[in-house]
């Protein structure tokens, strides 16, 4: 039971997001809204947060590294989407071919950025606000002033549709997915657990693992239903997932991940420890680029626009999304799963509002609260472990 | 009052932090007029015990009864202990580096014009500061930075600081632990010289020649308790006889037998080594400097703070500090090219740094993560880290080193500083050396933690390791080192076998070389 304990309290941002769930769905129940989770808008939930979840994770990369934020990532959906407007609508360019363009803008624009930021040493903050203006400008320039759409199909197609493209098979198709991904979890966790005690490694208590294994089986099961019972699974939920397991896995178990937290831990103890950390800060940067392509990319999809407006205030929700996901302003701290947890938690406040036709005053207003109600919590109940 | 009268008595005073007791029952009796010293290991509960005394631990959150000029006082924050002429003065030095030396000194007694208390009487504000500085004998203007003074110079602000507030009674923590010895005499010799005037002084300290050179009267604190006051009213008393309280046992050898001898074969070796300072780029912070270490050997590199040892070590290191930088370095008689911290690092060199908290450590980090930086590579596969493996090394190293810690996943932050140091080290036997630098390896750190970190350099050395140790400590140098070479002024200026060397014949060199460039 103690084992189960802990558990929860080193989990509990995820007890405070499914504590904000059920509260919702209480309400929402109650006063006939429906249900925060029917399948039609569990899959909303999915797709609306989509791009949040995709710059949080490029986010939680620099605030570890420095402590730093990227102010420009909003300027930056927005320059990239306008160039894929650009390049796919005026010009029908090649699909594959403007994606891959507007990739790499988005690599160039994070090297500029991390080039003053990392080899100059210019502060991040002042790159970034001027990359906010300049990259707006940019995009403003692009567009002439103007919105453009609609986007062709073949490219919507990439970032909206549902896996199977035919909705009959879509609860079959989407359950037996599941069970996979569920057998494939459960085998993998054994067989970490077997291995390490093979080599004779610690391994944690039993009772903790297999709730553990349970919780997470739960959530994977329900969510695969939830899916089930609509279209099937969204495109952009593969996505997400391959993104999000792929930078998780950067940032625990590689070399370069270590560094990363190293340099921003210390970085002077990381430079005479031998991390080169000027080309870390700067790759940093340059990934922050790459990923902000990639969420403008889905969010021309989402909107099926591309607008001068587009990404306004996108930096901050990924940064609010960092934050109350457990990173430190002080750099080295921060967990991928933390930013997503933030970023879906801001994301359950906004869809949970909305059912309940809160006026958009409000929510924002809320959502300001919320933030430093998070934070505080955090930073309160880690005091009190410690002393 | 006559001069002999009790300024402070704490009497059984018993502090507890949850279930931890941290101190008991202590008692400590300071007389009017006299310097008296605070000994004990880290941890002891010297820092607590004065933390009760100036309030920052506030009344009713200890037992026991603190005396001030034979009344009971209940301080609740510094500022009413203050009004009671207490000034504590820490050993991380509180002075904000971006204002002036007056602005410092009269920061919270700030003087204020005699129409309104909220506003600065700044004519006043720098004669007073120039008064003060002379009183303590600091001869720099009241307008300069305190950025652009040295640590033993603002150790003269905090005290003019603390005289500036009427000070009877100043508690001095760690004050000549960032200091070279020659800065170290002078405010030795400055508390005397207040003491002369009938200033009462307490003053803890990890250096024991200093205590029985100043102190009237040494208590000495062990695990929460006191254990005794010794009387040193004729300042003769004997070291080992402070150590024997503070650790419990005579530790009759303050440095460990080594039963090695180094080999004749050469290690590691730089010539005619000269480098620039990175910011004032005519100046010369290493010149022509020329050394060996053999295998087996414990070299020492003795100087001044600012001759440049560290320096030295850091440009050698992966050229990580300096600029055009020429000269030769040969590891096993090749000569190799470090021009990066990852080269030095192949080469199986090693630098544990003199600041373990600014350049050494990843203080929010666990004693794992720390443990394996230098060489992720040992414990990962295609960039892929074994978490398990990294876990079992550093356990492995805990008890090799005998690291005092709840578990290694502990952060670092969180240990004292002898265990970090022990963590730094295992940091870099980690990496493989063949030869290591130790910059200030213990410092700051207790007897104890001293004495193992010690034991270590044996074994190191008896590994046919090559280890060059840079200290400030002079009886360190000549317990521990099998050659010195002393520096100053960025050179080289001798070199000396241990047996030829000592105190004074380090010092001398020193002073006859000093300015003759």
């Amino acid at each position: 039971m103690n084992q189960i304990t802990n558990i929860l309290k080193r989990n509990s941002l995820l007890m405070a997001l499914i504590a904000v769930m059920i509260f919702f769905e209480i309400i929402i129940r109650l006063t006939g809204h429906g249900s925060l989770f029917s399948p039609a808008n569990f899959t909303n939930i999915i797709s609306q947060n989509s791009y949040v979840i995709i710059l949080a994770v490029g986010m939680l990369f620099c605030i570890i590294a420095c402590g730093n934020i990227d102010l420009a990532v909003g300027s930056t959906v927005a320059l990239v989407g306008a160039i894929a407007g650009v390049l796919m609508v005026n010009l029908e360019f090649n699909i594959y071919a403007s994606i891959a363009i507007c990739l790499l803008v988005g690599i160039v624009i994070g090297a500029w950025q991390g080039f003053w930021i990392a080899y100059i040493r210019i502060p991040a903050f002042i790159v970034t606000l001027a990359g906010m203006m300049l990259f707006r400008g940019m995009a403003l320039l692009v567009l002439d002033g103007l919105t453009i759409s609609p986007f062709p199909p073949e490219y919507l197609r990439f970032f909206t549709s549902f896996i199977p493209r035919a909705r009959a098979d879509a609860f079959t198709l989407t359950v037996i997915v599941t069970a996979i991904l569920a057998a494939l979890y459960l085998f993998a966790a054994f067989y970490d657990r077997m291995s390490k005690q093979k080599k004779g490694y610690e391994v944690e208590d039993k009772t903790a693992f297999i709730f553990k294994l349970c919780a997470v089986l739960f959530a994977l099961i329900a969510s695969g239903l939830l899916l089930a019972n609509n279209k099937g699974i969204p495109v952009i939920l593969v996505l997400l997932t391959v993104i999000v397991l792929c930078y998780s896995f950067i940032a625990n178990k590689t070399v370069a991940g270590r560094r990363l937290y190293a340099l921003g831990g210390n970085e002077k103890a990381a430079k005479l420890s031998g991390v080169n950390t000027n080309r870390m800060l700067f790759l940093t940067y340059v990934n922050m680029g790459f990923l902000s392509a990639v969420a403008a990319l889905v969010c021309v999809a989402r909107f099926n626009s591309a607008a001068p407006t587009a990404g306004n205030g996108y930096e901050l929700d990924a940064i609010g999304a960092c934050f109350i996901g457990g990173a430190s302003a002080y750099g080295g701290v921060g967990k991928v799963g933390g930013a997503v947890i933030g970023a879906v938690f801001m994301g359950v406040l906004n869809n949970g509002m909305s059912i309940l036709g809160i006026d958009a005053n409000w929510q924002r207003t809320v959502k300001g609260l919320v933030l430093l109600l998070a934070v505080v919590i955090d930073v309160l109940s880690k005091k009190r472990v410690q002393a | 009052m006559d001069k002999t009268s009790t300024i402070l008595e704490m009497r059984n005073i018993t502090k507890r932090f949850g279930k931890v007791t941290a101190l008991s029952n202590v008692n400590l009796k300071v007389t009017q007029g006299e310097v008296h010293a605070l000994v004990g290991e880290n941890g002891a509960g010297k820092s607590t015990l004065m933390n009760v005394l100036s309030g920052i631990y506030p009344f009713g959150s200890y037992e026991g009864d603190v005396v001030v000029d034979g009344e009971i006082c209940q301080f609740h924050d510094i500022s009413e202990s203050e009004k009671k002429g207490i000034v504590i003065i820490h050993q991380e030095l509180a002075l904000v580096p971006y204002l002036s030396i007056a602005e410092n000194i009269f920061l919270g007694n700030e003087r204020t014009a005699s129409y309104s208390k909220r506003v600065m009487d700044w004519p006043r504000t720098f004669q007073r500061a120039k008064e003060l500085l002379e009183l303590v004998g600091l001869h720099e203007d009241p307008s300069t930075l305190i950025k652009d003074i040295g640590v033993g110079k603002q150790q003269l602000v905090e005290i003019a600081k603390a005289i500036a507030k009427n000070v009877r009674l100043l508690i001095l923590d760690e004050p000549t632990a960032s200091l070279n010895e020659t800065d170290s005499q002078k405010l030795l010799d400055l508390i005397a010289k207040f003491r002369d005037e009938g200033m009462t002084s307490i003053i803890i300290s990890h250096k024991l020649n200093e205590i029985s050179y100043i102190a009237n009267n040494i208590t000495v604190i062990r695990d929460g308790t006191t254990i005794e006051t010794l009387d040193n009213s004729n300042h003769d008393i004997q070291e080992s006889r402070i150590v024997a309280g503070m650790v419990g046992r005579a530790l009759t050898d303050r440095f460990p037998k080594r039963n090695t001898k180094p080999s004749d074969e050469v290690l590691f070796e730089v010539k005619n080594w000269t480098a620039y300072h990175p910011l004032d780029r005519t100046r010369k912070v290493c010149d022509n400097v020329n050394l060996k270490l053999k295998k087996g050997e414990v070299v020492g590199l003795s100087g001044l703070m600012g001759a440049g040892r560290t320096e030295l070590a850091k440009s050698v290191f992966g050229h990580s500090y300096g600029v055009n930088i020429s000269g030769q370095v040969l590891i096993h008689g090749q000569e190799v090219h470090l021009n990066t911290v990852q080269d030095a690092i192949d080469h199986h060199l090693a630098y544990v740094t003199e600041d373990r908290k600014g350049d050494g450590l990843l203080l929010a980090t666990p004693i794992v993560d720390n443990t394996t930086l230098a060489r992720l590579d040992k414990v990962s596969s295609h960039n892929v880290i074994d978490r398990d493996k990294e876990v079992v090394i550093a356990n492995k190293y805990r008890q090799d080193l005998k690291t005092k810690c709840a578990s290694v996943y502990q952060n670092v932050g969180n240990l004292s500083g002898g265990n970090q140091q022990k963590v730094l080290l295992a940091k870099w036997m980690f990496a493989d050396p063949d030869i290591l630098i130790l910059d200030e390896p213990t410092r700051g750190i207790d007897v104890g933690a001293k004495y193992e970190i010690y034991c270590i350099i044996n074994e190191l050395v008896a590994q046919g390791k090559g280890v060059l140790m840079i200290s400030s400590e002079l009886p360190e140098i000549l317990g521990m080192c099998d050659r010195i070479y002393v520096m100053n002024e960025a050179r080289i200026v001798a070199e000396m076998p241990r047996s030829e060397a000592s105190q004074e014949s380090i010092m001398s060199v020193i002073l006859q070389t000093s300015g003759k460039k």
